[in-house]
Formats: structure tokens, sequence, C-alpha cells
């Protein structure tokens, strides 16, 4: 385990470093004392484990291919921006357009986010992003969603509030997402259709689920299928017909 | 102390860019057509924001990628792999629309491009969601920085509307390399006509003022400018660099030049002419060799026409030419325009 010092450092001068430990070989590298540099893990291709302590800033994993993160407390805006494979685990909050054009890979959420979480979205056969978030979610979740997941478990809310905002999957065209509690129609966008997980779904659930609460060391309370509410498209083309062509 | 590090460059034989045609909206032919003559020209061609498909890879040092709002096909090779990175913020054809690829043109090879399913839209709106101030596109611009390592510039490319000497003064100051403006009638054949038709302004009054505002506030070194919507024929290109671009991008003359007849039916797939269309019965009618061929044409012919009225006008560079106005003169335009061209009317002198 390589250990980088990062206190009070630009980011350009971070990123530099963790790009030499990287090439040089390390595949486990801790960066200690990060206060808000930005682009920690950017566009960093092949496996291995970063570990944060600290905040880090606006961009954490952009345009990352296949790296693991962990943040043991909150991140800022733009976690897993464009990013194309890998994972990030973070144990507290993050803020605005988390998972933005996301075409693979994991981030989890112990806590919860901002607006615009996971919009653009794209799946590809094998390659499909998921997002799990513990907590509660802004407005516009999984705007203009094109593929893959976003689970919202709402913990530690009372019961009959909403974990999520409003105008939910607007303009989604692919991909799914489920909501456990509360969630009324009025909070989606127009053209969205909503069901009960099936079987299968549940499946799916259940398999990312044990994951996210392996990489979070923490434990979930019970769950069954009627919890969750199944939010998907129901068009491919929910533009189709603006300009009446 | 003087600064001697110059921010990263593009090299080009000639003031003349490919504009940004996504392949999906072109097809695979046509793109061929256009990164084949750009490099046997020595420019470059603008892969639009579909991503680039892994056959045009080794053309990388001829193309510049575009990072729009959909992000389609935007991984860390494909930032690599170009010359330059461009972040399209606007279109001249229809400014607050974005960009949007019907479902009848993905096919199975642009789904794989742009890891879309396929036959479903590419939605990729106006308003890239992360990008709500100038500090944001910084952020933006300074990711694609980090990602390439600092070697490649970043453009950011805009509409031409009427604040658009504030928004590129902003977009320079945000980090971009280059700053690409783009006029009403970029052409297209696939937005909505009143939009297209209305919205934007003409490029040559949006640029005069681009330029003026960029030397008032003493930031015009830090960028080039190239313009485009509406270029289309060599003179054209000597009055933008006039009127102060470094270069120009063309679109619609070099789809004119591939045999595209302007019937404006892009959007419905069924281009009788091989170039905006996906179906393979369609697309073999455009022979990519001969495509270049006749783009090579084009662009070397402009380009022997440009060195001929350089040398009427006795200027031995075309640097000497950016935003030299004196060898403009209007005609038949009002007092107005010509004081936001900044040009003298014809007859006056020095």
């Amino acid at each position: 385990m390589k250990v980088l010092q990062c206190q009070g450092k630009h980011y350009r001068e971070v990123n530099a470093e963790v790009d030499n430990a990287w090439n040089a070989g390390e595949r486990e590298i801790r960066l200690e004392g990060i206060n808000g540099q930005r682009y920690i893990g950017r566009s960093l291709t092949g496996v291995g484990t970063i570990e944060i302590s600290g905040i880090p800033g606006d961009d954490l994993g952009v345009f990352m291919d296949g790296a693991t993160i962990f943040v043991r407390g909150n991140a800022q805006e733009g976690v897993g921006n464009t990013m194309n494979s890998g994972k990030i685990v973070v144990g507290g909050d993050i803020r605005d357009i988390a998972g933005y054009a996301m075409r693979g890979g994991k981030i989890w959420v112990r806590g919860s986010v901002g607006y615009r979480v996971g919009i653009h979205m794209k799946s590809y056969l094998s390659d499909y992003p998921v997002i799990i978030i513990g907590e509660t979610s802004g407005d516009f979740l999984g705007e203009y969603m094109a593929g893959g997941l976003i689970i919202v478990l709402g913990l530690n809310l009372p019961a009959g509030v909403s974990p999520v905002g409003k105008f939910i999957a607007s303009g989604m065209h692919g991909g799914k997402m489920f909501i456990r509690g509360s969630f009324s129609p009025e909070q989606a966008g127009p053209g969205i259709g909503i069901d009960r997980p099936s079987d299968d779904d549940y499946l799916e659930i259940i398999s990312y689920l044990t994951e996210y609460a392996t990489d979070l060391a923490m434990t979930l309370p019970p769950m069954k299928p009627d919890d969750f509410v199944k939010v998907y498209p129901t068009t491919t083309r929910p533009y189709g017909r603006v300009y009446a062509y | 102390m003087v600064k001697t590090k110059l921010a990263p460059q593009l090299e080009i034989n000639l003031p003349i860019v490919f504009s940004a045609m996504s392949y999906g909206s072109i097809s695979y032919n046509a793109f061929r057509s256009l990164v084949q003559a750009a490099q046997e020209v020595g420019t470059y061609c603008n892969s639009g924001e579909g991503g680039l498909h892994p056959d045009f890879y080794p053309w990388g040092k001829n193309i510049i990628v575009q990072v729009a709002s959909g992000r389609f096909g935007v991984h860390p090779d494909y930032l690599r792999v170009a010359s330059a990175v461009e972040i399209k913020i606007g279109q001249g054809a229809k400014p607050g629309i974005g960009g949007h690829l019907p479902g009848e043109k993905v096919s199975s090879d642009i789904s794989r491009t742009r890891k879309i399913p396929e036959g479903s839209d590419a939605i990729s709106p106006a308003p890239h969601h992360d990008i709500y101030s100038i500090e944001d596109l910084e952020r933006l611009v300074f990711a694609i920085k980090e990602a390439t390592g600092y070697e490649k510039p970043v453009s950011v490319k805009i509409a031409a509307v009427h604040n658009v000497a504030a928004i590129a003064s902003g977009a320079i100051r945000a980090g971009a390399d280059i700053v690409a403006i783009d006029g009403i009638r970029g052409g297209t054949g696939a937005a909505p006509q009143a939009i297209r038709d209305n919205v934007g302004i003409p490029i040559e009054l949006a640029l005069a003022q681009v330029d003026e505002r960029l030397r008032q506030e003493g930031i015009r070194h830090r960028a080039s400018v190239v313009i485009a919507g509406g270029i289309r024929s060599s003179t054209d290109v000597i009055k933008a660099i006039a009127l102060g671009a470094d270069a120009v991008y063309i679109g619609t003359a070099a789809l004119v030049g591939l045999g595209c007849h302007l019937c404006q039916k892009c959007y419905t797939g069924k281009c009788n002419w091989g170039i905006a269309t996906q179906d393979p019965y369609l697309t073999k009618r455009l022979n990519p060799n001969i495509g270049t061929r006749r783009l090579v044409n084009l662009l070397r012919a402009w380009g022997l026409e440009m060195k001929e009225m350089l040398g009427g006008m006795g200027v031995n560079s075309i640097q000497s030419l950016r935003g030299n106005k004196e060898h403009l003169r209007a005609v038949g335009l009002s007092r107005e325009e010509m004081q936001i061209l900044g040009v003298k009317l014809a007859g006056e002198g020095w």
C-alpha cells in the first residue's frame, strides 16, 4: 500500500503523484489529507484501489475506467462523471450530477445525493452502470436515462416521506429505477411507467444490495419486493414526435 | 517577465477545418471521406458528438473529438486519441435546442459507437446539466485537460447569439484554448425550421463583436477563434480571417462536395446520396475514396484562390490578414452594420 500525503497540494500535483504510482504498478494507494482536490482518479485505467481520507473535490473518478475508489466521508459534485467502469464507494453524502452519462461501473452512496444524479446514464450489452443511494435523492434523478440501474433505499426516513424529489426520470428512455418507500406518480416525469418489481427484478436488486452492504460494511434492514416501486420508460423515443415529423 | 510557455496548439496547412458532423448523423463512408481528406490536406475533421468508430482511431492526429451534453462515446481512449477536444455548448443552426439523433438512424454500428440501445433516440439536450456557470465550464475544461495530460487544446463551441461576445470571453476565462463560434445558417437538415432560420445571428457580425471585445479585454491572444456557419466559398474564408478569425469550419460546403443536394431532409435517414443515412443500401452509393478526392480538390481549390487573393492584397502570410479590417470595404451595408463589423465604406481611404 502506497500512502500519499496530499495536505495543501494542488489537484494537479495530487493527480500527477497518483499517476506516477499507478504507472509504476502500484495498485493500492491511500490518499491522506484530501481537502477539495478535484478530478481524483480521473481517467484511471486498470484494476486497483484508491482509498481517500478527507473530502474529495468535484469530478471524483471522472472518465475512470476500472479502478475502485473508497471515500470514508462525503464527496462533492460530479462523482463518477462520465465514468466507463470501476466502482466508487462513498461512506457519506454526495451532491449533484453524480454518475452523469455513466456507461458502466458502480457508485454506492451510504447517505443522500443532490440533484440530477444518474442523468444520461447509458448501457450497452455488458456495460451496465449501477447507482445505489442509501438515503434520499434530490429532483431530476435519472433524467434522460438511457440505460443502467438506479436504486434508492430511503433508509432512516420516517414512514410516508418519499426518498426522492420531483421530476424523477424525466425524458427517461432506457434502463430502470427502484425506489424503496413512498413514491407518487406526480413525482415522475411524463410518459414514465410505474409498477412493482418482478421476481427477476427483485433478485437483481438483492444481488446488488448484497455487494453494496459488503462494500460499506453495513447491515440492511429486512426488505421485501413490495417495499419497492419500479420506475421504467414506456418508450425508447420520448421526443420522437416533438417536431411533428 | 515574458511568458514564453505556449498553450497546446493545433497546426493546420490551410485555415479550413471540417465541422462537427457525427457518425450517426452522417454515414460511415461520408465520415471516412472527411478524415481521409483531412489527413491528405493537413487539417482536421471534427468527430461531432457521436463518439468515434474504432475504425477511425488511426486518423486521430487529424481528428478533433467532441464532448456534448449526451457524452456519447466519451471515454479515456477517445480523449487520448484525438488532437484536440471540443466541448459543444451550442450549435448555430439550433441554439437552445440540443442534439437529437432520431431512433431510425441508430443502427447497430451507431449503437455500438454511442453505447446506447439500437433504435433508441440519442438525446443530447441543449443544457449540459453539470454546467450552469463559467466556473462549471472551467471544471469540465480542466477535467478534459487533466484526462489528456494538458497536451491537447480544448475548444469550446458556442452558438452566435446576441450576447456572444460576453460568452466567448467567459469561455476563454474558463480555460478554452479555442473558441468556436457557430452562426445562423450553420447547415443542418435536422433542426426545426423555425429555429434554424430565426434564432442565431449572422456569423460576420458575431465574429467582429467577439474579436473587438476580446481585444478590449486584452485576452484575444489567449485563444484561437474558429468560426462556422455559412462559409460557402474561399472569399468567405478570406473575409472571416480579415474580421478576426484564425480559421473556419466548413460543414455544408464539404457535404456539397460529397454530392449533397441540400434537400434538407437529413432527419429522415433516407439520404439519396449516401451521406446522411445509415441504410446500407444507400450508404454504398458514396465511395469514400472518390469522396476523399472531391474534398481534397475542394480544399486545394479554395487554398489556391485564397493565395491569389492574398497576393492581390499584397499580404504575404495569412496571419498578417487576421483581424486586418483595413483590407475590407463594405458595399450596400447600413452605417450600423459597418460600425458593428468595424469596416469602412468602399471608396474610403486608410
